[in-house]
């Protein structure tokens, strides 16, 4: 398997990886952003 | 079994946090299924190249900014008819997700119309319809925000759901009503789908994974939410984690 040439996808790389990196992204962000979020609490509920 | 039992938010709190992380995983695996078929199965298409394959996130994250409004419109309504505050909390819990799959429509739309149409972005009926359903959903979670009562906040913001929904069908067919540059439906309920298998399978794994990402993630912020709004009750001290 050609690796460089898979990477290339036939001219298209920058379209076809540039459309799945930041999809990839804004779900992995709001996975986080969510992880934040859940956070506050158990954070507050430990001090109190 | 009791199903309503699970329609008051502490029964639906330990639920949703036990079916969540399944729901995870099985996103996980079906994108990496559907991302091998669509990368090292699928044929290159005849006309556009590889650029095609962007449509194995691009298709299922649509039809998902669609689908996601119409059960967070249809959950709101239970809400605002019902009272029942689980409901409205599952409309909130939605709405985040379903922005972030009109997004990910959007941004990989224009990476695919780029290289095949020559644009970036063009004003047709398609496009023009899925970006107002984006300003939807931020004004939908601006507005229940802004809200400071809790129950005023569903009930404004069920409204605007509720108007907002006929937006949906506009976008569904609005490659059929007008001469829109975006293509016409490549799958659909009445006729059999224009594309090859190997594509159609990749594309429809892809979609399940999103269905149980958005099942995963809504379930993890519904759990938030119930947090938030009922950081009074008693049986919230009492769940352990």
């Amino acid at each position: 398997m050609d690796w460089a040439k898979f990477f290339a996808m036939g001219g298209y790389g920058f379209y076809v990886w540039g459309a799945y990196g930041v999809t990839l992204i804004v779900m992995i962000g709001e996975c986080w952003l969510l992880r934040q979020r859940a956070r506050t609490f158990t954070r507050r509920d430990g001090q109190s | 079994m009791n199903w309503l039992k699970y329609s008051a938010p502490q029964t639906f709190y330990s639920l949703a946090g036990k079916l969540a992380p399944w729901f995870a995983w099985i996103a996980v695996v079906l994108a990496l299924i559907g991302l091998y078929i669509g990368f090292f199965v699928a044929p290159t298409d005849a006309t556009q190249g590889e650029a095609y394959r962007i449509i194995f996130i691009h298709v299922p994250a649509a039809w998902m900014s669609m689908f996601i409004y119409m059960i967070m419109a249809g959950w709101a309504a239970v809400g605002l008819i019902m009272n029942t505050r689980l409901s409205s909390m599952m409309a909130q819990a939605l709405a985040p997700t379903g922005a972030m799959f009109t997004f990910v429509a959007l941004w990989t739309g224009a990476f695919w119309g780029r290289p095949t149409w020559g644009a970036w972005w063009v004003w047709d009926a398609r496009l023009t319809s899925e970006l107002i359903l984006l300003f939807l959903y931020v004004g939908y979670m601006s507005l229940t925000a802004a809200i400071e009562d809790t129950r005023r906040a569903d009930r404004a913001g069920a409204l605007l759901a509720i108007v907002g929904s006929i937006n949906v069908p506009i976008i569904y067919y609005s490659v059929k009503w007008w001469n829109t540059l975006h293509q016409g439906a490549s799958v659909s309920l009445t006729k059999s789908p224009s594309m090859a298998k190997t594509m159609l399978l990749a594309m429809l794994i892809m979609n399940f994974s999103f269905w149980a990402y958005a099942i995963a993630v809504s379930f993890w912020r519904v759990r938030c939410i119930i947090r938030e709004r009922e950081q009074q009750a008693q049986w919230l001290k009492e769940v352990k984690e």
